[in-house]
Parts: structure tokens; sequence; C-alpha cells
């Protein structure tokens, strides 16, 4: 029964997958941006609610509520100013940009904080788990995380497709001029969804705060999962992306069953296959 | 009576102007003065140097790569990695490291080649990251063999009987060999047929298409002369710093700098990646006890450069002076017009 | 406005909406000058356009299309529901994508989606581009009662004739200038002629 607890830790690490996976998802569906920085920025996050978990004394779910909005913020000002520019220079240097965002903060991290990995002090929780039988339990940790996965996916569905700026969100990805001479103003709908998409990296920080250590450079291994997630799932569905997270997450604990080392390597192969075989992913986007 | 008309004279197109020969004797006068480097300087200059080469030969392959096929690969450390692996087995083998140079570039080549199969299929951004993730599973797979290193590196042999100063010389000379190389290459390239269709490519695809550009092989052999390159420069990395460790040599942080010389420097041109060397160890220079702000300072000045001076440093200089020192393009000169003989 | 193809139509209307900053001169709105607003705030002001090629928003349905129309809309008597007044048979297919309907459904969708926000001035770039002649017909039979709602109208027309017969003003372009306006009760179709095809410019500069 090894492999069924195993089963279920792939699939319990996918709901962090797919937290780190929703931020990207949105901001490529939407402005065909992907932000390289986008795992430097959770790991900025998690820094942040551990100097709120420290310097206030709160215990870390309520890190979460004050990080995210201050993140929702930060990210409609990056995209207005900063990713906003660089779409307007061309396409392709919004990577390059964010690329070297990626690194400047990563040294940033480094330069004011130390190399040492650190992690969010979730006190009584870390440990906790439910017991289910012999062989399997499921950490708490990993269910909140799981849980508050599926609750983003269904709240950004929500907000995409019962509000009337999820649907301004809609039209401008689907045709930005098009959207702007019926009259949305498609800056400032762009700095919304990278406020959404920021929110979620810094939620998803913080889950992975809780999750394990990370340290200034753990940013990339991150950016890279996520896209992975969102290759897999398929562009342009967020429930595809919470699949793709979630068959990820599967590859990496049934690989390092396999062998301990194993379990990255195994996640990069299943998407280089994916890659391969579809470059739309498992879940095609719905035909525009 | 009739009027003999003469045809006016067509345009004459030439390849380059009188600044391109000056170009080139400069060009050769700064390789003889660079060649004879080892007997005039410390070798602290010439190591520094190996180091300025390498950056530039990468720089080099990867503004082929960005600014001709527009291909942004955040992934060419792969064949870097691929490249010093093949001089560490070589060597382990009895080759001598500097004759593997070379077969470290056909190396890198050879895995190119299926791998170009995967990733040129994609667009941009899943390109860019796939080459990125291709790069992360060769790491992942070199630090499965023990006998590569695994993951506290491998040194290499066969360079223990040598003497210190001659080997830096050597390699000095590989790495200025290697960086010629490069740049020669890049210009034959651009200047080729080749080069012709790549701009055509990269002003607009459908067009080229159009008018029978095969695009995917334009791509691909720009694709495989890059890694060849990367492969020089992983081969150089393992001779100059004599041991290789997976981790480093597969570092994204080498896409990082390439990518950094190329904004700096300016994509889309062969000068520009020089200048973006040049002014990259500079920084380097000046910076060099402050840690990690090196690397903020060199990153907030690539991202503003990319955001406001998109075509770099030369950019800016080749427009104020319009100066190009590579003939790549062609010039047009507009004919004098011929008098219209009438019989009289 | 009338004007053979490249003739500049559609790329002036498009400047009007805000979509192509002019080079030169200004763009006035009841005096007020415009030529720098951005073009969402010109749907506030009044100007909304209807693109050539409809431009409807793939991944909305009908009635979101429609929705998104009001984003930024006016105080006026178009809403929703008068929409479907005008167009019965969207009522029934409100909660579909727009893909799969015909072009003369998707331009009556268009339309509806610039109505939605009230404008004063429409703009109707090549109502007829790809479509059958009796939808045109059909479609060209709203403009009266749009007209007489107070709303101002500027249509790019290819068909001449079409266009002189509903129009109070026409202005024929060629290679980006005016080369005709009037009340085309008043023009001459031999005028118009040499107006769209600039045979009076040619005829001036002398044999080719």
């Amino acid at each position: 029964m090894i492999w069924a607890n195993a089963i279920v830790q792939g699939i319990l690490l996918g709901g962090l997958y797919a937290l780190f996976a929703c931020g990207l998802s949105l901001m490529f569906g939407v402005m065909r941006v992907v932000n390289l920085a986008h795992g430097d920025f959770a790991v900025l996050a998690a820094y942040l609610a551990l100097a709120i978990i420290t310097g206030l004394q709160v215990p870390v779910l309520w890190s979460a509520l004050v990080v995210a909005p201050l993140f929702a913020m930060v990210g409609y000002l990056v995209q207005r100013f900063i990713i906003q520019r660089s779409l307007d220079v061309s396409p392709l240097t919004t990577m390059l940009v964010t690329f070297g965002l990626s690194i400047v903060i990563q040294n940033a991290l480094l330069t004011a904080l130390s190399a040492n990995s650190q992690s969010l002090p979730s006190g009584s929780l870390a440990s906790a788990s439910l017991q289910v039988n012999g062989q399997m339990s499921i950490g708490y940790v990993s269910a909140i995380v799981f849980a508050t996965a599926v609750v983003v996916v269904i709240g950004l569905q929500l907000f995409l497709y019962r509000t009337g700026m999820g649907r301004q969100v809609r039209a401008a990805a689907d045709d930005q001029e098009a959207a702007s001479v019926v009259g949305v103003n498609v800056r400032h709908v762009y700095g919304v969804a990278a406020a959404l998409a920021f929110a979620t990296v810094a939620l998803a920080g913080v889950a992975f705060g809780m999750y394990s250590s990370f340290d200034p450079a753990a940013g990339p291994p991150r950016l890279i999962f996520a896209f992975e997630a969102v290759v897999i799932g398929g562009m342009g569905s967020l429930w595809g992306t919470l699949a793709g997270g979630i068959i990820l997450g599967l590859a990496q604990v049934l690989g390092a069953q396999v062998d301990a080392s194993f379990g990255v390597l195994a996640g990069h192969l299943v998407f280089l296959v994916v890659l391969a075989l579809r470059p739309s992913g498992l879940i095609p986007a719905r035909v525009t | 009576m009739t009027d003999t008309a003469v045809p006016a004279a067509l345009p004459r197109v030439t390849r380059s102007r009188r600044s391109a020969t000056w170009t080139a004797g400069l060009g050769v006068i700064v390789v003889l003065l660079l060649i004879s480097l080892p007997y005039l300087v410390h070798t602290n200059i010439t190591g520094l140097l190996v180091n300025i080469f390498i950056l530039l030969a990468l720089a080099t392959m990867w503004n082929l790569l960005a600014g001709y096929a527009g291909l942004i690969s955040v992934g060419q450390q792969a064949y870097i990695g691929v490249g010093a692996y093949v001089v560490l087995v070589l060597a382990g083998n009895g080759v001598s490291p500097f004759l593997a140079i070379p077969l470290a570039a056909l190396g890198a080549l050879l895995v190119a080649l299926p791998t170009s199969f995967l990733v040129l299929r994609l667009r941009n951004e899943y390109f860019a990251i796939a080459t990125w993730v291709v790069a992360e599973a060769f790491r992942l797979v070199v630090l499965r063999f023990p006998s590569l290193g695994g993951g506290t590196g491998a040194s290499l042999p066969g360079m223990a009987g040598m003497d210190p100063v001659f080997r830096q010389a050597l390699t000095y000379w590989a790495a200025l060999a290697v960086v010629v190389a490069t740049l020669l290459a890049a210009y034959l390239l651009l200047r080729s047929r080749l080069g012709l269709d790549l701009t055509a490519i990269r002003d607009n695809e459908i067009g080229a298409r159009s008018v029978g550009v095969r695009i995917t092989q334009a791509k691909r052999i720009v694709y495989l002369v890059a890694a060849a390159g990367a492969g020089a420069a992983g081969s150089l990395l393992i001779i100059s710093q004599l041991n290789v460790q997976a981790t480093s040599i597969f570092s994204v942080q080498w896409s990082a700098y390439m990518i950094f010389v190329a904004l700096i420097g300016g994509v889309g041109s062969i000068e520009g990646p020089i200048i973006g060397t040049v002014i990259f160890f500079l920084l380097q220079q000046w910076l060099s006890d402050r840690g990690a702000w090196y690397l903020i300072i060199v990153g907030s000045i690539a991202v503003v450069m990319a955001m406001w001076l998109p075509r770099g440093v030369w950019g800016v200089v080749s427009d104020r002076f319009d100066l190009r020192l590579f003939p790549v393009g062609y010039w047009l000169h507009a004919p004098r017009p011929n008098p219209v003989e009438t019989p009289s | 406005m009338i004007g053979a193809n490249g003739a500049g139509k559609s790329t002036l209307m498009r400047a009007i909406a805000g979509l192509h900053a002019p080079v030169a001169g200004s763009i006035r709105l009841e005096g007020r000058d415009i030529t720098h607003l951005a073009a969402h705030r010109r749907v506030a002001a009044g100007i909304v356009l209807v693109p050539e090629g409809r431009r409807l928003f793939g991944s909305l349905t009908l009635e979101d299309n429609l929705r998104i129309g009001a984003t930024r809309s006016r105080p006026g008597s178009w809403n929703l529901a008068r929409v479907f007044e005008l167009f019965p048979w969207m009522a029934e297919r409100r909660s579909r994508t727009t893909a799969f309907l015909s072009g003369g459904e998707q331009q009556a969708v268009a339309i509806g989606r610039a109505l939605m926000s009230n404008p004063r001035i429409l703009l109707l770039d090549e109502l007829s581009l790809g479509l059958s002649p009796a939808i045109v017909r059909r479609l060209y039979d709203l403009l009266p009662d749009l007209l007489a709602g107070g709303m101002t109208i500027l249509l790019v027309e290819q068909d001449v004739t079409q266009a002189l017969r509903v129009s109070d003003r026409a202005h024929c372009l060629l290679e980006g200038r005016i080369t005709l306006s009037g009340r085309p009760s008043e023009l001459v179709p031999a005028q118009v002629e040499a107006a769209y095809f600039g045979l009076a410019k040619s005829a001036a500069a002398g044999g080719g």
C-alpha cells in the first residue's frame, strides 16, 4: 500500500503546483505574458510572510491574509509599469525583462538576507496529520494547500465567468483592439488580471513555505514546475491547470518511489513527452 | 530619325562600404596583438581574457539565435555542459583536452540535433521554457553518473604534467581561437543566403514562407551552430577551471549572462555582444568585491535597456554614427543618370 | 464614406475610434479636441465603432457580447431588452457562443453591442462585407430608426448606390484625401465616378 500513499501524496503535492500554476496560467491566457520571475515572487512572498509571522507574532495562515492583498497591489503596479512597457516594445521582450527581474530579485534577497534556508513556522500544523491507515497519512498542511488550490480555481472561474470585470478580462484576452472600442480599458484590465495572478502567487509562496524550506534561489525550480503544470494541463483552462498540477505531483512522487533522486527528472520527462505529443496540453482550451 | 535612349543605369548593390575594410584591417591587427599577449602580460590578464572570450562566444551565439532566428533560448547551458563533459570523458580516455575542443563542439551539435526536433516545433514561450527544462534534464541525468563526478564534480585529467604558465597560455590561445571562430562563423552565416533568409523570417515569418524560405531548416541550422558554439565554450570552461560540476555548468546563470550581455550591447547585430561583453566585464571589475550587488546592478541595467533602448548600446552608436563594422547587410548606391544621346 | 479599396476609409474610422494616432491634424467632437483621447474613453464620449469583420469575442456568449458593450454606457434608451426587441432571434440564443452564428447574425450582434453604450456617433465599417444582399438590405432597414433616435451614423460602404441611398451627406475618399463631398441628391453619377477613381486628377496630369 506504499504506492497508494504515494499516489495520495502526489495528488496533494499537485495542489501546491496548481496553486503556483494558476497565476502563470492567468497571465499567459489573458496577456500572453510568461512571467519568468513568477517563482521568485512566490519566494519573496514567503520571506515577507516569515517577517510578518516573526515580527507580528501571528500564525502562519493569518500572514497569508496580509501578504496576498499586498501582492495584488504589487502585481497591478508591476503589470502597468514594467510588463506593459515591455509588451509595448515586443512580446518577447517581456520574457527577457521578467528573466532579468528574476535574477535581480534572487540576488537582492541574497544580499539582504542570507543564503540559508528558512521555512515558515507552522506550529502544531506542521506535523499534524490524519492517519488513514497503517501506511497512509494525510498531512494537514498538504490538505489545506490542496483545498486552497481548489478554492482558488473555483474563485477565479467565478470571477471570470460571473462578474462584469471578469467579462472584460475575457474580452480583452480574446481581442484587445475590439475590447478597447467597446469601452474596455485594456491596460487597467490587464492590471487587474495581474493583481489576481500575483495574489495567487503570494498564496503559493506561503503554501510553499509551509510545505518545505526555501532560500533566495528557490524561485526558478518553482517556475519550471508551474509552467510544466500549465502545459501538461493545457493552456486556457484553470481546471486543466489543476489537473496538470496533479499529474506533475504524481509523476514526481511516483518517480521518487522508484528511486529517491528520480522524482524531479520524472516530472521533466512527463512534461517533455506531453510537449512532444500535444503542445496544447491534455485539456484543450475552448475553441475561440 | 529615331531616338536611341540609353537606359538609365541600375542601382549598384554592394555588401560593404569603406568602413568595413578599416574594420577588417583593425581586426587583423587586434587579433595579432591578442595572440602575442601571453608573452607580454601576466597570467592574471590572460586569465581574465579567457573568461571574456568565453562569454563573448556564448553571447554571440545567443544573439544569433535570438536576434536573427527569433529563438529566445534560456537553455543554452545544456550544450555548455555537454561540451564540458565530452572533454572530461575524452580526457579520461587519453585524448588531450585541447584537441577535444572541436570534438566537444561536435558532440554538442550531435546532441542538439534530436533535441531540435522537439523544441523547434514550439513557439516563443514554450520554446524558451522547453530549452530550460532540457538543460535541467541533462543536469539531473549527469548527476546520476558517479563516474562523471556526481554531485561533487570531477577534475580534468591529462593536465597534470604541464607547466602551469604554458598551460594557461595554451588555454588562452584556445579561447582566442574559439571566440574568433565564433565571430567568423556568425559573420559568414549572416552574410550568406541563410542570413538573408533569417532576416526575412525575423521581420515577417509568413511573408518569408510565402517566398519559399525554408523556415524550420534555417532555424535548425542556427540552433545547431549555436549549440556547437556553446559546446566549445563549455570545453574552454572545463579546461580553464580544471574541473567541472554538474549543477554549476548546467546552471541557468549562464543564460542570464548571455542575455544580459545581449540586452546591454544590443540584440540583432554582431557588434552588440562585443560591446555588451566589454561593459559586462568592466562592471564586474568595478563591483568585484560587492558580491551579489553585481548581478543586481547588471540585471537592472539589462531590464532598463530592454524596455527603453531595445537595440542596446550598439544600436544607439550605430544609429548616431551610421556605423556598421561587420558588413552583413546590403548597400544600395543610387546610379548617376546617363545623358540621353540623340543623333543630330 | 465611399471610396475604392485602399482609399483609407477604414483607417479613418479606426483613427476616429482611437485605434490609430493621427500623425497630423486633429479630431474634434462638438468642439472638444479628442485627438489624444484613449479609445475606451471615446466610448464614454459617445463614439462607438462597429469594426470591419465584426470582431465579436469568441469566448463570450451572445449575451455577454452584448453586455460588454455597456461597459462604458451613456444614459439613454438602449439596453439589453431593447436590443432583444430589435433582434428577437437573439433572446433564445443568448447563452450560446457566437462562433456558430451566420455572418449576418454576427453583424447584428456587433451592432447590438455597439448600441448598448448609447452612442451619439455610430461608426459602421463595411457593414455589408461578406453578407448576402438580402441580409444587407435588412441591416440597412434598421438605420432610419437609429437615426430617428438622434444618433449620428458614419457609414463606410463599398456599394456606392446603397450608400448614397441611405445617407444625408456623402464623402468620397481617394488615397487618404476627400475628393468629393455633398448631399447625394445634388451629386451627379459622373461626378462621383470621377472622384472615386481619381479621373479628374489623372486627366489634369496629362497622358501617361
